[in-house]
C-alpha cells in the first residue's frame, strides 16, 4: 500500500473540510472494496477519511418508510427486526453478500457508493425507487445510478441515508460467482407505492444496473412464472468475462428472475 | 505516523503506527503474535480473522489505526492459559485440523457464529465459515469440530 494519511472526523462537517483540504482524498466507508483496492496499488489516495464516527448509522422507520443510516453494515441490515418485518427481501439480500467478515465491516453506503456492477445493493435500491439523501440533496434511484462505477455523486458530496419505501411484495435472487459471492446475475423484483412493479438486474449490465422493461411488462401483465419464458432478454448490452458470457447472464437474467417470482409467492 | 491505543487479549499497548499499516502486520509485527496467518492477503480466506469489539473481522483488510481505542481478541487470547477454549478443544477432539494453516481464523470465525447463533445446523455452519477457506480441503471435520464446541457451549 503507498503511503497515505488516515484521519476520522467527528461529523458531516468535518469529513466534508477533509476531503477539501485532501488532493486526492477517499472516503473509508467500510473498506471492504477500498483497502484490497488499496493494497494492490490500484489505487493512492493521499488521505483516507474514515466515515465511522460521523454518525451515520442506524436504522429507523419513519412512516412507510425504512430509512438506513450510510454506514449501516450488510450484518446490521441482515439481522434488523425492523428490516426482516417490513422489508424481509433486504434483510435476505444483505445476509447473502460476502462472508460473515465482509458483512460485519462493509456498509451500504460504501457500497452504492462504489456502484460496483456486480454488487447487490444497487439492484435493491433501484427496484424499490428508494432516495439517497447525502449531504447536499435528494436523489431518486433512478437519477442517482449513471454507469458502471459511476453515479450522481458529486466531488465532495456524502451519502448520510438510503430510504426505502416498505413493502413485503419484493424479492432478490442471486447466482453468485461461487468464490466471490459477487454477483454474477441478480435480479430484484419489487411492487412500491412509489416505484410501481420494478425488475432490476445487477451483474449482468455493461453499464452496471439497470431495469428490464421486458420483464417489467410481462410481469405487469400476468405476474407468473409462465409469463417469464416469452421475454427476449437482448444479450448485445450484458457483460462477458472470465466468469461468464453475455448470452449465459441472459439465460441467467430469466432463470433468477424465476427464482424471485417463486420467492415473492 | 498515527498513535495507536489498542487492547489486545485484555493487554493494553500504546504504539506508534503508520497510517498505512494493517491491523494484521500490526498484530504480527509490532506484537509478535504470530497465530493471527496472512493467507491470501486478497481478504478472501480467513487465515487472519480476529475478533475487533467482539465481532469478527478480516485484520488484513482494516488497518491498525482504525481498531484505534477498540479491544481485539487474536487465537493467543481465547484461552485462559491453563485449558483450551472449547472451541479449540473440539478441534482438536474432531481432528479438525490437517496443516493447521488456516485453523486460527477458522477457531476466530467459529466462536462467533456459534455465539451469535442457536441450533445450527451442518449447513448454517458451512455457509458460516464461508470466509474462511481450507486448502487441505478438511472442512468435513471441521465441521464436525463447529458442532461439537456448540454444544458445549450453549449447554
Amino acid at each position: 500500500m503507498y503511503a497515505t494519511r488516515y484521519s476520522k472526523p467527528k461529523n458531516i462537517e468535518e469529513a466534508i473540510s477533509a476531503l477539501q483540504a485532501a488532493e486526492d482524498g477517499k472516503l473509508l466507508a467500510g473498506g471492504m472494496t477500498l483497502i484490497p483496492t488499496l493494497k494492490q496499488r490500484l489505487a493512492a489516495p493521499d488521505c483516507l477519511i474514515d466515515l465511522c464516527a460521523v454518525g451515520l448509522s442506524g436504522i429507523a422507520e419513519e412512516g412507510d418508510a425504512l430509512v438506513l443510516g450510510a454506514m449501516s453494515c450488510h450484518a446490521e441490515v441482515e439481522s434488523s427486526a425492523d428490516v426482516q418485518k417490513h422489508l424481509p427481501a433486504l434483510s435476505l439480500l444483505a445476509g447473502g453478500i460476502g462472508d460473515r467478515q465482509v458483512r460485519n465491516c462493509g456498509t451500504i453506503g460504501g457500497s452504492i457508493a462504489n456502484n460496483d456492477p456486480a454488487a447487490c445493493y444497487p439492484a435493491a435500491v433501484l427496484a424499490l425507487a428508494a432516495r439517497i439523501t447525502t449531504s447536499k440533496r435528494t436523489l431518486s434511484a433512478d437519477d442517482y445510478f449513471t454507469g458502471m462505477f459511476e453515479t450522481a455523486l458529486e466531488e465532495e458530496e456524502i451519502i448520510t441515508k438510503i430510504s426505502f419505501p416498505k413493502t413485503h411484495k419484493a424479492s432478490y435472487a442471486k447466482f453468485g460467482n461461487p468464490a466471490s459471492r459477487y454477483a454474477m446475475v441478480g435480479v430484484f423484483i419489487a411492487k412500491t407505492d412509489v416505484g410501481g412493479l420494478r425488475v432490476a438486474i445487477t451483474g449482468a449490465g455493461q453499464d452496471g444496473v439497470f431495469r428490464h422493461s421486458g420483464l417489467e411488462a410481462a410481469l405487469a401483465d400476468s405476474f407468473d412464472v409462465a409469463a417469464i419464458d416469452a421475454v427476449d432478454i437482448d444479450d448485445s448490452e450484458l457483460m462477458s468475462d472470465i466468469h461468464a458470457s453475455a448470452d449465459y447472464r441472459a439465460h441467467l437474467i430469466k432463470e433468477m428472475t424465476k427464482l424471485a417470482l417463486q420467492a415473492i409467492g | 505516523m498515527a498513535q495507536l491505543s489498542i487492547s489486545v487479549n485484555g493487554q493494553r499497548h500504546e504504539n506508534d503506527v503508520a497510517d498505512n499499516m494493517l491491523l494484521v502486520d500490526y498484530i504480527r509485527e509490532t506484537l509478535a503474535l504470530t497465530g493471527t496467518h496472512i493467507g491470501c492477503d486478497t481478504s478472501q480466506c480467513g487465515a487472519c480473522v480476529v475478533h475487533v469489539n467482539g465481532v469478527s473481522v478480516k485484520s488484513c483488510t482494516m488497518l491498525a489505526i482504525q481498531a484505534d481505542g477498540a479491544e481485539v481478541t487474536t487465537i493467543e487470547g481465547i484461552s485462559d492459559g491453563e485449558n483450551l477454549h472449547p472451541m479449540q478443544e473440539a478441534f482438536h477432539e474432531q481432528h479438525g485440523l490437517q496443516c493447521g494453516y488456516c485453523t486460527p481464523g477458522m477457531v476466530m470465525s467459529a466462536i462467533e457464529l456459534v455465539a451469535t447463533n442457536k441450533d445450527l445446523s451442518e449447513q448454517d455452519i458451512r455457509e458460516g465459515l464461508e470466509g474462511n477457506i481450507c486448502r487441505c480441503t478438511g472442512y468435513h471435520n471441521i465441521v464436525k469440530a463447529v458442532q461439537t464446541a456448540a454444544n458445549k457451549m450453549q449447554r
